[in-house]
């Protein structure tokens, strides 16, 4: 064994040895340009048993940081200055094959997506006892049960039988575990946790970081956590490390950084981070209504049935019905495969369903075909989620936001320029980007330009299906501005979809819940958040991040 | 959960896209050393292979420019000359000059080339991009033929039909390019079937398009660029099949000057005359490999 570290301290320095120690960090990855430094001075401490977050943006730095910790930066990569002391011995010039010695055993990552970091050939039980045999942790009867042990302790239920399954028969919070296993295998010191949860569920999110606080408070490992996401920090962390374009802003104990930024970055942070308990009605005024008060949508006893296999048939929804008034905000909110974004294809007509009656502005969705159905699209848009696949990387701005004008009656060329470059301006973009095309856009950009191309028709109805989840807080905060705005100057109705119950209660006025097909919950926001109907609902609300170590008034 | 994942993913990239926001003093720097990066960008394989492939056309174009030696009409006493200054390559049996045989070859091997590559796109990624978008039975019926196609062996499949059509270089290029509709078809389908998937094509159909006008605007010109790098990379295979008809007798007729027909002739006096056989294989092969490098470049290039 290489390292010659020693990581079990003795009780009395446990308050004063950091297990990490990062001094002056400075890495820089290789590009058209030269080499670019994208991570300038950061420096930090973690000490035995503590949990401190690495928060910021996409681009902060935060994901590079926590990769030269652990000595894996992308091959492009290359630490340029600082030193990494782990127990006081610096470990930033270390060969990987010194490192080895080392990763797994007195520092380990749990990596974000539980999809793709396990190896889909093999069985979970072999994946873990690869750790363990790696570092030589006695033979094979004493690795097997080891094995089980790890798996029972991470909170997996059977673990004989999920030893011996394969990563796709377990779902994303079960996989996420399997890697919590993995980390924890050798009991090592210090765990990084690269946006663990990011990829899950809210209440699965939930439950995976209270294991990790409770592995974390029982061995007393140190976690090194990273996270996009404030309300996480705010409820797990000890010490709140904010980092902005490879700088760090502001460090300090959590309490302390939530109550009192120092940094104009973090209130900013503070103020648009939705889950840190804003309600629509401080956000803005009574919704407006415009015309007659009708209701813009109406669902009866939605049902919708896949075809799963040969004869078998998969109920995605079972009876939901719900009504929308004109000029206001419903969302749906349920997990992934509640049966949300199947609901929001039905009404906006990508699919017949199998029974009930839908209503958009009197017209009876479900019985339109053909040109009608093309027709009808003028009055329904849908905003989809991730705005790098609903642009055409071919087309320009200005080709993309104009599309929707050439499918009905034809305008002629000039007006079509200044309605594009009208409905540009509304959404908050500069004439200059009409010419550019969408990969040279940020992705908040880019999201505009989807709600652009959606508002171009003069649409009554918005559907929109997770059009912020993609997005960077700060975005996300300026993407609900601009929807809000837009609803109050065009009357328009909105369907929010999404799996974030702080983002809903932020812009919608009414809310339906949806559990495994069906509507569990639904009513005004506040009523909903405040009186939960339903067991789910309550769990819901509970899994929210942001609600332990935070007054909210306390930095309006 | 897939939607998320992909959340997940792309922000997990994001530390590194920080590069892309390239600071003004990097700017600066790189337009002074500009012509030093764009010397360090130049591939010498595929310099030399756009080389190679710009010759052989100026070959296929003005055989004059290169040769004064009838390729087709021989000189009396000069046969199974070995390479010497008159003649760099020699002479065959009948007296011609290799070279010149060799340079006037190239119009026919070349045109050859690009016409079984032309039927193969033109047919191949039309059925492909009908059956993709259309899918259902038409799908069904299209793909299922394209199977029937890909279960004959290639070489067969394309001796058959210039027995059909007769013989002659424009027919076994015909053939060659019937052999090649299947994968065509195939790429052509799949990319179809990928843009088809896709949010963007959804929200066009979305915003009032009508089929056609989703399918010209947005399916084609996403699924072509793979196509068109696969049309490259035919090339040099459509090439090595006509050469390989033309060994078999089954292209050009003598004395027409033509790739494999020259291998095919020469090879009567490979003990005698070794340069009559390997000379215009190494020309194929060159010009082979050139065509592949170059749809490599294609593929790469691909956003």
């Amino acid at each position: 064994m290489t390292s010659a570290i020693s990581l079990r301290p003795t009780a009395t320095d446990v308050a004063d040895v950091p297990v990490l120690e990062v001094d002056g960090l400075a890495v820089a990855y290789r590009g058209p340009e030269g080499f670019q430094r994208v991570v300038h001075e950061v420096s930090l401490r973690v000490r035995p048993g503590e949990v401190v977050a690495l928060v910021g943006e996409s681009g902060s730095g935060k994901t590079t940081t926590a990769q030269a910790v652990i000595g894996l930066l992308a091959e492009n990569g290359r630490l340029e200055g600082g030193a990494i002391r782990l127990n006081g011995t610096d470990v930033a010039g270390w060969s990987q094959k010194r490192l080895d010695g080392i990763r797994g055993q007195k520092i380990s990552l749990i990596p974000q997506d539980p999809t793709s970091s396990l190896n889909p050939v093999k069985t979970i039980g072999a994946q873990v006892a690869e750790v363990l045999q790696i570092h030589r942790q006695g033979s094979r009867a004493e690795i097997g049960a080891r094995v089980i042990e790890l798996l029972t302790r991470v909170g997996l239920s059977q673990p004989e039988l999920r030893a011996k399954q394969y990563p796709h028969e377990l779902s994303g919070g079960m996989r996420q575990r399997v890697l919590i296993a993995i980390a924890i295998a050798l009991r090592p010191a210090l765990i990084i946790a690269d946006e663990p949860t990011s990829a899950l569920d809210v209440t699965v999110q939930k439950r995976i970081l209270d294991l990790i606080d409770e592995l974390r408070r029982e061995d007393g490992t140190a976690v090194l956590l990273v996270t996009h996401d404030l309300g996480v920090a705010a409820d797990r962390a000890n010490h709140i490390v904010v980092l902005k374009g490879g700088r760090i802003q502001e460090q300090g104990p959590t309490a302390e950084v939530l109550a009192a930024p120092r940094s104009e970055y973090t209130r900013q942070l503070l103020a648009d981070a939705p889950s840190l308990g804003k309600t629509r009605s401080a956000a803005r005024s009574k919704p407006v209504h415009i015309g007659p008060r009708r209701d813009a949508i109406v669902v009866e006893n939605l049902v919708q049935d896949f075809a799963v296999g040969g004869r078998e048939v998969f109920r995605a929804l079972a009876g939901v019905s719900f009504t929308v008034r004109r000029g206001t905000t419903h969302a749906i909110v349920g997990e992934s495969g509640s049966g949300k974004t199947t609901t929001a294809r039905s009404i906006v007509g990508f699919q017949k369903p199998t029974a009930g009656r839908i209503l958009v502005d009197g017209i009876d969705v479900t019985s339109l075909r053909g040109e009608n159905l093309r027709r009808f699209r003028k009055t329904i848009q849908l905003v989809y989620q991730n705005p790098f696949a609903s642009l055409d990387p071919r087309q320009t701005i200005f080709q993309i936001v104009e599309e929707p004008l050439l499918n009905f009656d034809p305008l002629p060329r000039d007006d079509r320029a200044r309605k594009v470059e009208a409905i540009l301006d509304r959404v908050g973009l500069p004439p200059a980007v009409l010419t550019r095309r969408p990969h040279a856009l940020s992705g908040g950009q880019r999201q505009r330009v989807a709600i652009a191309r959606a508002l171009v028709l003069d649409p009554q109805v918005l559907v929109l299906d997770e059009a912020v989840s993609a997005l960077d807080v700060t975005v996300q905060a300026q993407i609900l501005t601009l929807l809000d705005e837009l609803q109050q100057a065009l009357g328009l109705t909105y369907l929010f979809i999404s799996h974030d119950l702080a983002v809903v209660r932020q812009i919608s006025d009414t809310v339906s819940v949806l559990h495994n097909g069906r509507l569990v919950d639904g009513g005004a926001v506040e009523d909903v958040f405040q009186r939960p109907g339903s067991p789910y609902t309550r769990e819901l609300i509970a899994a929210i991040p942001g609600g332990r170590n935070l007054d909210p008034r306390s930095f309006r | 959960m897939t939607g998320l994942n992909t959340i997940g993913r792309s922000l997990l990239r994001d530390d590194q896209d920080v590069l892309d926001g390239a600071s003004p003093e990097a700017a600066r720097v790189s337009s002074g050393a500009g012509w030093l990066k764009t010397v360090k960008s130049i591939r010498p394989g595929l310099v030399l292979a756009w080389f190679v492939m710009a010759v052989v056309v100026l070959w296929a174009l003005f055989p004059q420019w290169f040769t004064s030696y009838n390729p087709t009409v021989g000189v009396a006493r000069q046969q199974l000359r070995a390479p010497s200054a008159e003649h760099w390559l020699g002479t065959d049996a009948l007296g011609r000059d290799l070279l010149a045989r060799i340079i006037h070859g190239a119009g026919n091997s070349l045109s050859g080339a690009l016409v079984a590559v032309g039927v193969g796109l033109l047919v191949g990624t039309t059925l492909g991009i009908v059956a993709g978008s259309a899918r259902g039975r038409i799908d069904g019926a299209i793909m299922r033929g394209v199977d029937v196609l890909l279960s004959i062996p290639q070489l067969l499949l394309s001796l058959s039909i210039v027995i059909l059509l007769g013989f002659g270089i424009v027919n076994a290029a015909i053939a060659v390019g019937i052999t090649s509709i299947a994968s065509f078809a195939r790429l052509a389908r799949s990319e179809v079937v990928r843009v088809r998937a896709s949010d963007y094509v959804e929200a066009a159909f979305g915003s009032g398009g009508t089929f056609g006008r989703v399918l010209l605007r947005h399916i084609l010109p996403n699924s072509l660029t793979s196509v068109i790098a696969f049309a490259a990379l035919q090339l040099g295979w459509a090439i090595l099949t006509i050469s390989t008809l033309g060994f078999l007798g089954y292209g050009a007729p003598p004395p027409t000057p033509e790739w494999g027909l020259l291998i095919a002739e020469g090879r009567n006096y490979l003990a005698r005359a070794w340069w009559l056989t390997t000379v215009p294989g190494i020309v194929v092969i060159l010009v082979v490999l050139s065509a592949n490098r170059i749809s490599q470049s294609f593929g790469k290039a691909r956003p």
